[in-house]
């Protein structure tokens, strides 16, 4: 069936079998290699995309079910301005603090972290609470539980967030 | 590399293409169900894509994802005071924001919290659990503790369906072929009734569970006047424990009565030995984490 998609902003569309996954129309049809396939079952995050503004595990996710729907995947993060590339705050700050090992689950952990950062304002909070910097952590903790690093990096990726959510409290802008 | 990229092309492009249909309405869905008898009915795909392309297609999807009619929550006044209605495709996400459930059903919001992480709450469903009617399915020892009622719909007309009647054998239920599910309905609860749930799995993030019980208990002068226990993962199916709920009923709080309550649960579950556990750590475990019930309600 023809399944129109609204991938990163940009109209697409495909011919596939309506059970084929989101995960496989990225990757091979589209060729959007950002996104990586971990687990295959729900487990890993690597291959997390946003789905009508949620983050899900696009291996979990049927074509036909995406007919008419919009997603982001981490090459819709950055924006453009003229010639010039503006790289997500959480993916800045993932490169500044070297938040990232082999990479496999890189694109995943930044999908997510840009969810996190974008629509979860309790986590730009969580830093100034009485907790304080523990507190943030933990939150981000919880709310990236669902990406799982085998390298386990986790120290570093965290600090990445932690800044980048420290940077949005602070009114700075994408 | 060649092998595997044949396969993957292989299995995720059946030779007969899988057909798909996006109801808009319930009546359409219960139209399409009766149409496509043999179709998958799919929602958050959370338990049916798993693995999707080394697992046969089904031979066509009833896509019920965004289905605004089974989606949502909202107060219902059923003649026994005010119900919450949870439709069957609200994601775990909406339960957790709900001030309503978590007013009325704080172990619900609580079990929905522990059910994978953020990308698995934002697509899996209240009616997904209770359809795919997994022994380990996270709400329903929730919905055992809470008397929950099913709201079913056929061509047939509609239905409801005390949960605990619900999951008859492994993933074997009372769902009959030609229906849906449309909502999950909680009673209101006494106001003096605690509730608790507990999960045990590995880890604390996106484990699957070796052991979960819910509980809603209520003491009026010293002793259990109400006694549900919801548990899961210790049986073929979610199972109440009448053995121990017939040891609370009646005794006074404390000690005593929890050690009676842990040894009458041996009677209730048969727990098994798998992959993610063993009979005897699953029996032991429950028994702990009821008896720390008892013992907190006072």
């Amino acid at each position: 069936m023809n399944v129109t998609i609204e991938v990163n902003g940009e109209r697409r569309t495909v011919d596939v079998d309506p059970w084929r996954r989101l995960l496989d129309v990225l990757r091979e049809d589209l060729r959007l290699t950002g996104t990586k396939e971990g687990c295959g079952e729900g487990e890993c995050g690597a291959c997390t995309v946003l789905l009508d503004g949620a983050p899900v595990n696009s291996c979990l996710v049927a074509a036909g079910q995406c007919d008419g729907r919009a997603v982001v995947t981490v090459e819709g993060l950055a924006r453009r301005d003229g010639g010039e590339v503006l790289l997500h705050e959480v993916q800045r700050a993932l490169v500044e603090r070297g938040g990232a090992q082999c990479g496999i689950c890189t694109p995943g952990i930044a999908v997510c972290a840009a969810y996190v950062i974008d629509a979860e304002p309790a986590v730009a909070a969580a830093g100034s609470g009485a907790g304080g910097d523990g507190d943030a952590r933990a939150k981000v903790r919880e709310l990236l539980s669902g990406n799982i690093c085998r390298c386990t990096g986790y120290q570093l990726i965290v600090d990445a967030v932690v800044e980048a959510a420290r940077a949005r409290q602070g009114g700075g802008s994408r | 590399m060649t092998t595997t990229t044949t396969t993957t092309t292989a299995t995720t492009t059946p030779t007969t293409p899988t057909g798909y249909v996006r109801p808009a309405t319930v009546a359409d869905l219960i139209a399409a169900r009766a149409d496509h008898p043999d179709w998958a009915v799919l929602c958050g795909g959370t338990d049916l894509m798993v693995e999707a392309p080394l697992r046969p297609a089904p031979a066509g999807v009833i896509d019920v994802w965004g289905l605004a009619e089974l989606r949502g929550i909202s107060e219902l006044d059923d003649g026994g005071g005010a119900a919450v209605r949870i439709g069957a495709a609200t994601p775990w996400t909406e339960v957790i924001a709900s001030a309503l459930v978590a007013a009325r059903a704080p172990i619900l919001v609580a079990a929905a919290r522990e059910i994978g992480a953020l990308q698995i709450q934002a697509r899996g469903t209240i009616g997904g659990n209770v359809g795919t009617s997994s022994p380990v399915g996270d709400s329903l020892p929730v919905l055992l503790a809470l008397d929950a009622v099913l709201e079913l719909r056929s061509p047939r007309g509609a239905r409801t369906v005390p949960y605990r009647d619900y999951p008859i054998s492994y993933r074997k239920t009372a769902l009959a072929a030609d229906e849906v599910i449309v909502a999950v309905r909680l009673p209101a609860p006494h106001p003096e009734a605690r509730q608790h749930w507990r999960k045990v799995g590995t880890r604390r993030a996106q484990s699957i569970s070796k052991v979960m019980a819910a509980a809603v208990l209520r003491v009026e002068a010293g002793r259990f006047v109400e006694a549900r226990l919801g548990l899961g993962a210790v049986a073929d199916r979610p199972v109440r424990a009448p053995h121990a709920e017939a040891a609370l009923l009646g005794a006074p709080v404390g000690a005593a009565t929890a050690d009676a309550v842990a040894a009458a649960l041996a009677h209730d579950v048969a727990p098994i030995t798998d992959v993610r556990s063993t009979a005897a750590y699953r029996l032991q475990t429950l028994q702990h984490v009821v008896r720390r019930f008892v013992l907190e309600t006072a």
